[in-house]
């Protein structure tokens, strides 16, 4: 399967992020790089709304995920509770 | 009490929906082809338009609320930057430099992605399109002045950044991008989307972008990496437009495939060949270095694009021939490069500098196959060259590439020590082309590439002289008419970084910062 990945600038916004994607996706393998935090996995990955309210304690538009975003790779999917990216070979 | 909404909330879907159709009718004055005049004659079919279906459903709402967030955000740190002094805190000075790079070859074109996707929008007979390209060409038009606007912190203190506008229209190795882009705008909506939307944004821009500013990051450059990263956090939602267009288009009609695949092919190369000046500036140019040039393409060209190929397979797509060759160039054209810049440091808007011992090191660790065989010992000897005052500029003209207008510096495939040139003929008159594939590329359209301009052909036919110079005249240096002409100030904004104004500065403001006064 083909790798997709997520990446995000390091800050307090991204931290709850990460950790709920890290939490939701068993493949999901973290890659620091300077000031950029990557998250790596075979064919999918998904972010989970409620995962993140969980972390931060308030409601969560997944919108949001695009003031800290920096890259994708993958088929994107958003609705307003889960956002998803897929590779199928 | 607070009074509670009547209806619940439109979900993203209903809103994306809501807010994306339904907003354009079928014109009656006139035909739908005269207000569309470019819908059709690149041959692309489109049966549905509503088929189209952006993946982040965004809308303009939420566009300008999220957009407002990331500007406030990016200007604190500008702010907080001028007002430190962030400039000192940069590995050295010499990293400046591709800053200077960057503001003059990669600014302006940020402005004319935004002029392009506005008239790409403005073309396509779609709304969903539509509105993609509207907020895309928003969001480049606030690349361009954000780039702009941190950078002028540097053109406070450092030569080179005083006229980018001017010199992208005329210096010799900013026609490379300059051409790029120009091709692109020139063609269809649909090639543009091809060629801008997937080949650069989808293929290419995580390269330029992510490893990198991640580099900017690692030399201490706050403001870049800041406004690299905000710009980035764009790309993510033009990456999928692109991707979202190429869909779209195979999907529509199974006629659109060959096509497609040739615009592919021409744009992924377009777009290797203009990457070059990235793999220097990773390779060369940031004191401290994240990763290799090569190590970037292995990761988000050979992992990630070849996971996008692997997955529009499914439609007919082929990987682009002339991909091979990449796999032999990423060892090499970072080096090629930067030779050629260190050689022609006397014509460029940026100083150039020669590798130390320690970095050549870090050269050779990465470049295993290459560096030492191929590179090290003619380094080593320019070095010592110059620490005997005897600095190589080279004073000749380069013959440039009719396609990407990179001087013709790369070598054959199946030996690196030989230049690859390619030749071909339209009406009576060669044409050369540096690689297999941007002869492909002439080739195929050699009414559009017989036209270009070209920085080299334009200097001998005496096209780059200050209005009124006299190239008769005794002792005539047409090269210091050639560096007025393009604005460039001799002995501040060229030549070799040891000595320049910017290294004295650099150390003088540093020396300040960091001990008191007597």
């Amino acid at each position: 399967m083909s790798t997709v990945f997520i990446a995000f600038q390091t800050n307090d916004d991204s931290r709850p992020i990460v950790e709920s994607i890290l939490a939701d996706n068993p493949k999901a393998v973290l890659d620091e790089q300077p000031a950029m935090v990557k998250i790596n996995a075979e064919g999918r990955l998904v972010i989970n709304r409620k995962s993140i309210e969980e972390r931060i304690g308030r409601h969560f538009d997944l919108q949001e995920l695009q003031i800290n975003l920096i890259t994708i790779s993958g088929h994107l999917d958003e609705d307003d509770d889960q956002f998803s990216l897929t590779w199928k070979n | 009490m607070d009074k509670q909404a009547d209806k619940k909330k439109l979900s993203l879907k209903e809103k994306y929906a809501h807010m994306t159709r339904g907003l354009d009718w079928e014109t009656t004055y006139q035909s739908m082809d005269k207000v569309f005049p470019q819908a059709k004659f690149e041959g692309i079919k489109i049966h549905d338009w509503d088929k189209w279906e952006d993946p982040f459903r965004l809308t303009m709402d939420s566009y300008w609320k999220y957009q407002a967030e990331k500007e406030r955000k990016l200007y604190a740190v500008l702010d907080a930057f001028a007002q430190n002094n962030g400039h000192l805190g940069v590995t050295d000075a010499r990293y400046i430099n591709a800053l200077k790079l960057f503001l003059t070859g990669i600014s302006p074109l940020e402005y004319v992605a935004h002029r392009g996707f506005a008239a790409a929008g403005r073309n396509f007979p779609g709304v969903g399109p539509r509105v993609a390209c509207l907020m895309q060409s928003l969001d480049e038009v606030r690349h361009s002045q954000t780039q702009i606007h941190a950078l002028s912190n540097y053109n406070k203190h450092y030569d080179g950044f005083h006229d980018f506008k001017h010199m992208l229209e005329r210096v010799w190795y900013l026609s490379v991008p300059k051409s790029f882009f120009d091709d692109a705008f020139s063609s269809g909506p649909f090639e543009y989307m091809i060629a801008i939307g997937f080949s650069f944004e989808y293929v290419l821009t995580n390269l330029l972008f992510v490893p990198f500013m991640s580099g900017a990051a690692y030399n201490g450059d706050m403001a870049t990496v800041t406004f690299g990263f905000s710009a980035q956090s764009d790309e993510a939602r033009h990456m999928t437009l692109g991707l979202e267009c190429i869909k779209f288009m195979l999907e529509q009609d199974p006629d659109n495939l060959p096509i497609v695949q040739k615009w592919i092919d021409k744009w992924a190369w377009r777009g290797i060949r203009v990457l070059t000046l990235v793999g220097m500036m990773m390779d060369y140019m940031l004191p401290k270095r994240v990763m290799s040039w090569k190590e970037a393409w292995e990761i988000y060209f050979e992992q990630n694009g070849g996971a996008l190929f692997g997955d529009l397979a499914r439609y007919g797509i082929k990987v682009p021939e002339c991909l091979t060759q990449c796999s032999i160039d990423k060892e090499h054209i970072s080096h090629q490069a930067w030779a050629t810049f260190y050689q022609y440091g006397g014509a460029a808007a940026f100083h150039t500098w020669m590798p130390n011992d320690e970095e050549m090191d870090w050269l050779s660790a990465k470049y295993p196959n290459t560096f030492d065989k191929y590179y090290r010992e003619r380094f080593t000897h320019w070095r010592d060259e110059a620490e005997k005052g005897n600095r190589f500029y080279n004073n000749t003209l380069p013959m440039l590439c009719q396609v990407c207008q990179i001087p013709m510096l790369f070598t054959e495939p199946n030996d690196p020590t030989q230049i690859c040139y390619r030749e071909s003929e339209y009406e009576g008159e060669k044409y050369h082309t540096c690689s297999d594939g941007c002869k492909h590329i002439f080739d195929n359209e050699p009414q559009k590439y017989i036209q270009a301009w070209l920085p080299v052909h334009q200097i001998y036919q005496g096209n780059c002289f200050p209005e009124g110079t006299d190239p008769t005249v005794e002792g005539f240096n047409p090269l210091a008419k050639v560096l007025e002409w393009y604005h460039l100030e001799h002995g501040k904004d060229n030549l070799d970084f040891e000595g320049s104004r910017d290294q004295k500065n650099f150390d003088t403001w540093r020396g300040l910062a960091t001990k008191n006064n007597t």
